[in-house]
């Protein structure tokens, strides 16, 4: 890739600048990687009584924050037909994946349990068909689809055609529980 | 004094209504209008030149504001609405103002079943035979009910939502049997056609569209008109081992019925996956259509359309029964304005191809060879895995997608309501998962040249040409009607009902309804004696989805890309869920 800009100097300087962080290349977790003991998350706001603070998993948070993890939740994403229902992002049979709007809550908690369990107006629980940190990656990569991780983790390139602008350039859209859209899907 | 009056004229029609039933012109009882699928009404009072003065008479909410594709139906002095789901069922009254509720059938489906819908929850209507009104629900059951009462009949679990099943298609009653077809084509599921008995729902006969020729119902009367479709178990042999029974080949458009040669025709779905590298072979029988025996269910014959499909091209269209003047004899047709881009007419008795034209913008597909029957694939835009193939046209919607046509005797014209689409592919190799997409392929639509989405075309049958077309901005996804009185009827997704001149296509007239219009439209006599012309607002299908949904509009592909076309579509109009209903003022 850095060949092509080989006659520039300062396109040589971006390559080395590009190189560069790669001294501090962050570890790949084959096996090892950490699971989840916390409890379901909570998924209303509003509690009777005085709210208890609902810790957030730690280990959602370990996830989110490495690339590694992200981009093997990319390959599953497609490799579990997810992008079947959401796209790339932008949803088709199943809700947009991209915005801010959260049916079931845009934590990584809340979409590590909607992908496990399974949610009643068509998503799939995929309990037993994914390990834990199968789900987890896969969480990751799907806040990594809002621009809700850090920007040296998020991908910044695409495999095969142009859909969305690059995950990296999206704005941060900081999750809001409660998408309007699920209000129109009639109470049974 | 007037209401007296009023009373007395009201009795002496009930007793009337009691002593001799009125002529059933005025009915509307099947979504096709009849078994030749012509969605033509005889009525004729609303005509071109008193159409301006059209007026909403009553509306009724459905309660749901998903994409409704349903049309009305009319039976005497009810009318039978279908909503999308969890598909309720409204009978109203026309005998008193406003059309109150007579009754309401909620048959309350799986709400999971929403997650294997391919394209909105949508319900295309039902049917009445015998005092008996026939649906499908979302999660795969067929339902009686009396059509008086709406007391349940009988329900028969067709279609598993675990396996992707669905149920979106309006069934066709054909003396004593329910027709019915399942949905499901990007799930990996396998298509059938099956025959419930009207009294109970047992099911008499049931046909796969892949297989052994045993469960597709193929025997010793099947008489295909090309070679290519002659031999032992093609619906497994045209296929790579085992994939048959992932094919798709799914029923979820229309039926036609020729009383004559006891015939029933269907169009079978795209093969699965769209990823056409994982399906060599020309995946038998789908994308094609059958014509079978109506009591038994044996395949007399089939012509394929798309063989080895390559592009989301279903072949679910409607088939106009007409019978047309062709090189001076008078033919028993089908008219077929199919997926592909091509007008087909076809001899319904053999399954010959008469004809076959573009009627719309096309590259994928340079000729259909009328002496093998097989479309002349375009190899400059055959997706590969690994490259994106841009500019094929039309798109996967097709040049025209589920939406019916109607036909008027009066100018001999058939009126497709279509789109103009074209797209770019990158297939990807996709892993089966059962109740998941089974798709395997990134794709974004957007407009076809000339930078409209929609078109009206009324297409002369004989003389194999356009007679003249109207354009619409966005993608045309409603049904047309065409009346006696010389109109056409058609609505917009940005909510547009609009009546146009069955001759030139000039606009008589237009009433916004307040959401996308993507229903099948009738027309009807009322009780009162006038002429009615009724259709379903609210937005969603395919098309709509990324209202109904609200989905991103930054990412081209998503609802297999046509999101990518109608990036728009949230500014000009949002969901709605509302049956209108007009008629010249008294």
């Amino acid at each position: 890739m850095c060949s092509r800009f080989r006659n520039s100097l300062a396109a040589a300087l971006a390559c080395a600048l590009a190189v560069l962080p790669a001294c501090e290349r962050e570890r790949r977790e084959y096996t090892g990687a950490p699971t989840s003991k916390a409890p379901p998350p909570r998924e209303s706001t509003l509690q009777p009584g005085a709210p208890i603070a609902s810790p957030a998993d730690p280990v959602g948070a370990h996830y989110e924050d490495i690339a590694f993890h992200i981009n093997e939740g990319g390959r599953l994403f497609r490799a579990f037909n997810c992008s079947g229902c959401h796209a790339n992002g932008g949803g088709g049979i199943g809700p947009a994946l991209m915005d801010a709007d959260w049916r079931y809550g845009g934590r990584i908690e809340d979409i590590h349990a909607t992908i496990l369990e399974g949610r009643p107006n068509g998503m799939p629980s995929f309990r037993g068909k994914l390990t834990d940190a199968q789900a987890w990656q896969l969480a990751a990569y799907v806040r990594a689809l809002s621009g809700n991780v850090r920007n040296d983790a998020e991908p910044s390139r695409r495999e095969g055609m142009a859909a969305t602008p690059p995950l990296d350039r999206l704005p941060k859209q900081p999750p809001r529980d409660g998408d309007p859209s699920a209000g129109t899907v009639p109470a049974q | 004094m007037k209401a007296i009056l009023a009373a007395t004229a009201l009795g002496a029609l009930l007793s009337l209504a009691h002593a001799a039933p009125p002529p059933r012109d005025g009915d509307w009882t099947m979504p096709a209008h009849d078994y030749a699928s012509t969605r033509y009404s005889a009525l004729g009072a609303i005509d071109a030149n008193n159409v301006a003065r059209l007026k909403v008479e009553f509306t009724f909410s459905t309660g749901i504001d998903r994409g409704q594709e349903a049309a009305p139906l009319v039976v005497g002095d009810t009318m039978y609405v279908v909503g999308p789901f969890p598909n309720p069922v409204f009978a109203l009254d026309l005998t008193r103002p406003g059309a109150p509720l007579r009754w309401k059938y909620q048959p309350h489906p799986q709400p999971a079943a929403q997650g294997v819908a391919c394209c909105d929850v949508v319900n295309r209507g039902g049917a009445y035979a015998n005092g008996t009104f026939v649906f499908n629900t979302l999660d795969g059951t067929t339902i009686a009910l009396d059509a008086a009462t709406g007391k349940e009949r009988w329900k028969t679990r067709m279609a598993d939502i675990n396996k992707g099943e669905t149920i979106t298609m309006a069934p066709l009653v054909v003396k004593d049997k329910v027709l019915v077809g399942n949905s499901g084509g990007e799930f990996g599921i396998r298509g059938w056609l099956a025959a419930l008995d009207l009294a109970d729902g047992h099911v008499v006969w049931k046909a796969y569209d892949t297989g052994p020729d045993v469960e597709v119902l193929i025997g010793p009367s099947f008489k295909p008109f090309y070679a290519g479709d002659r031999g032992k178990d093609l619906g497994v042999s045209t296929w790579p081992p085992q994939a048959w029974k992932i094919g798709g080949g799914t029923v979820w458009g229309w039926i036609s019925y020729d009383p004559a040669l006891n015939l029933v025709y269907y169009g079978t779905g795209n093969p699965g996956p769209w990823n056409a590298d994982q399906r060599p072979g020309d995946n038998k029988w789908t994308s094609g259509i059958f014509a079978r025996d109506a009591d038994t269910g044996q395949a007399r014959w089939f012509y394929q359309f798309s063989p080895h499909d390559l592009y989301d091209y279903d072949a679910v269209n409607e088939n106009l029964l007409l019978d047309l003047p062709i090189g001076g004899t008078t033919r028993k047709v089908i008219v077929r304005p199919e997926r592909n881009g091509f007008v087909y007419v076809m001899d319904r008795a053999t399954g010959q191809v008469l004809s076959a034209d573009p009627y719309g913008n096309n590259n994928s597909i340079l000729r259909i060879d009328l002496r093998s029957g097989r479309p002349v694939y375009n190899a400059a835009y055959q997706p590969k895995p690994g490259r994106t193939t841009r500019g094929i046209c039309p798109g996967s919607a097709g040049a025209k997608d589920w939406n019916p046509s109607a036909y008027s005797p009066q100018t001999g014209l058939v009126y497709i309501p279509h789109i103009n689409l074209c797209m770019d592919v990158e297939p990807s190799e996709v892993n089966y998962i059962a109740g998941t997409p089974y798709v395997g392929t990134d794709q974004r639509m957007y407009a076809g040249p000339g930078g409209n989405r929609g078109v009206l075309t009324a297409w002369d049958p004989v003389k194999r040409k356009a007679a003249w077309e109207v354009k619409e901005d966005l993608p045309l996804w409603s049904g047309a009607l065409a009346t006696a009185g010389g109109l056409v009827f058609y609505g917009t997704m940005d909510g547009w009902f609009k009546a146009v001149d069955a001759r030139t296509g000039a606009l008589k007239w237009q009433f916004q309804t307040g959401s996308g219009i993507i229903g099948q439209p009738v027309s009807y006599r009322g009780p009162d004696g006038r002429q009615y012309i009724a259709v379903l607002s609210g937005v969603g299908g395919w098309a709509g989805a990324i209202v109904v949904g609200n989905l991103d509009p930054r990412d081209a592909t998503g609802a297999s890309g046509f999101v990518n076309a109608t990036r728009d579509l949230k500014e000009k109009t949002g969901p709605g869920g509302t049956l209108y209903v007009f008629a010249l003022p008294k």
